[in-house]
């Protein structure tokens, strides 16, 4: 039975065989709205360690280069677990709430 | 000229099907009663009689794992398990059909613990009924070869797209000498086309498969695998038909067995049909209408052909080689109530389990059900037949 306003994105005659999409999709696929809170960098005590670049389970954060010295957190897929604050040997990560 | 038929053990004729099949991988793990199986492809592929990938991996679900990806990148792949293997493949087993993988999978049936056995019933394949393989029960050695031949092509079919598990029973089957007819290869590779397909895992032509699914899609692919489950059923008799043509075995989705004035019947899947035919025999020669329908088609289930197989009867006494815990009733059963509930002049249904952890199934067990089946009595439409309490 079909609701008048649907709660599915496609109809099952639509769905890809084998529900495949095409490579790399997710990269379109933000997922950084479902953070509670977000990862704020203090860049005048950051000495450039790479901890946050190592340990983010989610591989957002990029290098910015010796020039810049510093790594930052891509928002569209940071998730704001604070493992990065957490990890900081210098606590110059801080996790800000997401105020709406 | 016509091919005689040879004297091999049914678990080595399956594993010589699938080396007929050409397929290209094979990742198992041994497990009794199967064992034979997978040893003898791992023979077939060190003596380069069968030019395959055979992985030995270290447990039922890699061996699983293993074979969705190999079959995701368009390879025809087998395996074989039974009884604590197909458990542990379990978590991958519902992942197959989604994923549109048609992996051949032998199930050599066995007893699921506890309390641990090694013997003979239907509570392994029971536990992955619900998952999306098309499930077949094979009743002897020729056509356990033949339904693994007939597994790939429905598997494989552009229609079809699923796994397939084929159903042989631990021991009573899987270990029994029978002549068998081993066709010849020209013949299979005539009768099985190369497993082309567009959905496969191709460097040059790149796709994601295996991917999460929010609250907003997740019913409509399940609705879609199980849209294809069914309308396989078309394809697979398609198939039984072309193989006959081929071969010149016939193969329905159920089968009948002096059924035309049959006032009871009983209901069996796997090789125990054998047994039942013979104590049909002997009843009918004491006078009683008895007669036998047999599923081979498990999943998806042959709802019509079940009911036109049944429409006669006045009594079906439906068997079952699993237990299903907290409710009196096997699957089977289960099955055939809720297909004939409802319905005008429906049979009455009478359900027996039996045969549990290799417990011998004999023609004085049919001769038992048959006379219960009798009594009108709905508090005794369920009973483990030969229980002793």
């Amino acid at each position: 039975m079909m609701a008048d306003k649907p709660d599915a994105l496609l109809k099952v005659k639509d769905m890809p065989a084998g529900f495949q999409a095409k490579a790399g999709s997710t990269v379109e696929f933000k997922t950084g709205d479902w953070r509670s809170s977000r990862p704020v960098l203090d860049r005048e005590k950051c000495i450039y360690c790479g901890f946050c670049y190592i340990y983010c389970p989610d591989g957002v954060y990029q290098d910015q280069g010796p020039e810049e010295k510093w790594y930052k957190a891509d928002l569209d897929f940071c998730k704001g677990c604070g493992v990065c604050a957490n990890e900081c040997p210098k606590k110059c990560i801080e996790m800000v709430l997401e105020e709406v | 000229m016509a091919v005689k038929p040879i004297g091999i053990e049914v678990s080595l004729a399956v594993a010589e099907a699938v080396k007929l099949c050409d397929t290209d991988v094979v990742a198992a793990y041994p497990i009794t009663p199967q064992t034979h199986i997978v040893e003898h492809l791992s023979e077939l592929v060190a003596d380069g009689e069968l030019n395959a990938a055979y992985i030995p991996v270290e447990s039922e679900h890699s061996a699983m794992s293993s074979c969705i990806g190999s079959s995701a990148a368009g390879a025809r792949t087998f395996t074989a398990t039974s009884s604590q293997g197909l458990a542990l493949m379990n978590e991958m087993i519902y992942i197959a059909p989604v994923l549109r993988t048609p992996i051949v999978l032998a199930v050599a049936n066995r007893a699921l613990s506890a309390p641990i056995n090694i013997w003979n019933d239907h509570s392994d394949i029971m536990s992955v009924r619900d998952a999306g393989w098309i499930a077949v029960f094979a009743e002897n050695g020729q056509e356990a070869l033949d339904l693994t031949i007939m597994s790939f092509r429905i598997g494989e079919h552009p229609a079809v797209r699923l796994p397939v598990s084929l159903n042989i029973d631990g021991f009573t089957l899987s270990h029994f000498i029978e002549p068998i007819i081993i066709p010849e290869k020209e013949k299979v590779t005539a009768f099985l086309p190369p497993n082309v397909t567009d959905l496969k895992l191709d460097i040059a032509k790149p796709i994601s498969i295996g991917l999460l699914a929010n609250p907003e899609t997740y019913t409509e692919i399940r609705k879609a695998t199980d849209d294809i489950l069914l309308a396989s059923k078309d394809t697979i008799v398609e198939v039984f038909a072309e193989f006959k043509k081929a071969f010149g075995r016939e193969y329905n989705l159920v089968e009948t067995y002096r059924t035309e004035d049959a006032e009871i019947i009983l209901l069996t899947m796997g090789s125990i049909s054998e047994t039942a035919m013979t104590a049909v025999d002997e009843m009918r020669e004491a006078g009683e209408k008895v007669g036998v329908v047999r599923i081979r088609l498990w999943r998806p289930f042959p709802v019509a052909e079940l009911k036109a197989a049944l429409a006669k009867a006045k009594t079906v006494a439906v068997i079952d080689r699993h237990m299903v815990m907290g409710v009196p009733n096997g699957p089977v059963g289960l099955e055939v109530k809720s297909l004939l509930y409802g319905a005008p002049n429906a049979p009455k249904v009478f359900n027996y389990v039996l045969g549990l952890g290799g417990r011998d199934v004999k023609r004085s067990d049919f001769k038992t059900i048959v006379a219960r089946s009798k009594s009108n009595d709905v508090q005794k439409s369920f009973e483990i037949v030969g229980v002793y309490e």
